[in-house]
């Protein structure tokens, strides 16, 4: 009989590699249990986290748990179904409209996760004559759309609209539509997309532009719904992909637009229909979430003082950070085991950032990915700024 | 200018050896993967660099057929004359 895990012998010896030099697996960390957004017990010690998506906080909003509890009471814990089916109840279709009413667009689907969003939303835009255009940066979920679909795929170097232009004009006899996908906010390093310059080059050959603002809705614009508004480009923006993971502190996802065809991909794509819907009290947590996230533009703006307090001081230790102030910022070090060693010795400290090694990064260096929130005090990132310097000096002389 | 497989395979080898960490003694028959040690990333950047080259954009799916630099070179040439 063949082993089945044979083919990941190479995956069992890096993995057993990583073990072999870390007091602690960086895959299998354990939050006890969150004590604040900003603070949460890991080992046993109240460790301040700048890793996780959190960025207004929300996932410990009092008002979003209280809708929570106040819904699973009155309507149950879940819908055992697909939205097709008996899976939409009239908190589904009032969250579709709330989210259309943001983004001032006429149509909206909601999905369980934002992954499956892109899964569903893409697979199903970009059909067998089509093409898809996807920045080489793009995240898993996009990449694992463009498998599901049946569209022809091509990679455009990351953030460099110039690129787009010249693989687009390369297709000017093609006749099938064209999609391209980018995100406001990159995951892993914070860049933000030049969308306004995507927009134009979108407009010029005349494809679609699909954006996954999933780190950047509640994060930038005036009103939070993300680089499009930002960069004043939402209308040559035809379809917004996004989270309530990230700055809505819940799960699901969605999709808006403008165009009445995105009705009938409620009709065909797999990852919203083959799949039981959100439950009942996620639904009214987002909502709530929603409302709070309107209601305190201040969140945002907090936002970005945090996020300049976190990059100017990382910067100022002398690390590697991205050129763009973002909520996101990731130190770039050389080796894995620097990473590795760092990574664990700020933990050790109190401080939870992510650990991100290649081949899941983009230029093959291994990154200690930050995030700042909004609720993050200025103390509690000049506490996480001193630990950086500390554990920069202890590994990197 | 026409683009033959052959002259699309050593523009690649060539293009290899300018990295220092692949091995010396490559040809059209090397494994990319296999003999080159590069992941499916590192594929996908390094046919980046040629495509800028040859003016052409390789399909993703197309990328899973291919195994040796020679494979590579006769997808690009057939890419090549499709357009023009
Ligand atoms: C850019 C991007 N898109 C989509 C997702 C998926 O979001 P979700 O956590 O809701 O599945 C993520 C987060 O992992 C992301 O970073």
């Amino acid at each position: 009989m063949t082993d089945i895990f044979a083919k990941y012998a190479g995956l069992k010896a890096a993995a057993a590699g990583l073990t072999a030099h870390s007091p602690r697996n960086p895959f299998g960390v354990v939050i006890d249990h969150p004590v604040s957004a900003t603070i949460g017990v890991i080992e046993g010690r109240e460790t301040l986290l700048f890793g996780t998506n959190n960025y207004l906080g929300l996932s410990q909003s009092k008002a979003a748990a209280e809708a929570a509890i106040e819904t699973v009471r009155r309507e149950g814990v879940g819908t055992t179904g697909s939205r097709i089916a008996n899976g939409t109840f009239a908190l589904h279709r009032a969250l579709e409209t709330r989210l259309a009413e943001i983004f001032r667009r006429r149509h909206c689907m909601i999905f369980s996760t934002g992954y499956q969003a892109n899964l569903g939303a893409i697979s199903a835009l970009a059909g067998k004559d089509d093409v898809l255009l996807l920045d080489a940066d793009s995240h898993a979920s996009i990449y694992d759309a463009s498998r599901l679909g049946y569209a022809q795929v091509i990679r455009f170097r990351h953030n460099d609209p110039a690129d787009l232009d010249r693989r687009l004009a390369r297709l000017k006899d093609h006749q099938g539509a064209k999609l391209v996908v980018v995100e406001g906010i990159y995951s892993m390093t914070g860049n933000v997309a030049p969308m306004r310059e995507f927009a134009e080059v979108k407009k010029k050959h005349g494809a679609y532009l699909l954006a996954d603002e999933a780190h950047s809705f509640g994060v930038l614009g005036e009103h939070g719904r993300g680089v499009a508004e930002r960069d004043g480009c939402e209308d040559d923006v035809d379809f917004v992909v996004g989270t309530f993971s990230k700055s809505l502190g819940t799960v699901g996802g969605y999709c808006v637009s403008n165009l009445d065809g995105l009705e009938l991909i409620r009709l065909c794509s797999r990852p919203y229909m083959f799949t039981a819907s959100l439950p009942p009290e996620i639904i009214a947590a987002t909502l709530a979430a929603l409302d709070e996230m309107q209601a305190r533009p201040e969140l945002r703006k907090q936002l970005q003082a945090n996020a300049g307090q976190l990059n100017r001081g990382l910067h100022k230790l002398g690390l590697k950070t991205s050129a763009h102030v973002s909520p996101v910022v990731a130190v770039t070090l050389e080796t894995v085991d620097q990473a590795l060693a760092f990574w664990n010795r700020l933990l050790e400290l109190g401080v939870y950032v992510n650990l991100s090694l290649p081949p899941a990064t983009p230029d093959q260096h291994p990154l200690l990915r930050c995030s700042v929130m909004a609720v993050h005090t200025p103390e509690e990132i000049d506490r996480a700024l001193q630990v950086f310097g500390q554990v920069k000096a202890e590994i990197l002389g | 200018m026409t683009d033959t497989v052959e002259s699309i395979s050593s523009m690649i080898v060539e293009k290899l050896l300018a990295n220092p960490k692949v091995p010396r003694d490559i040809d059209g028959n090397s494994k990319i993967v296999e003999d080159l040690a590069f992941d499916s990333l590192a594929v996908m950047n390094f046919v980046m660099e040629i495509e800028d080259e040859l003016d052409v954009s390789v399909p993703l799916d197309k990328l899973a057929d291919i195994r040796t630099i020679n494979d590579l070179a006769t997808c690009l040439a057939a890419l090549k004359s499709g357009a023009h």
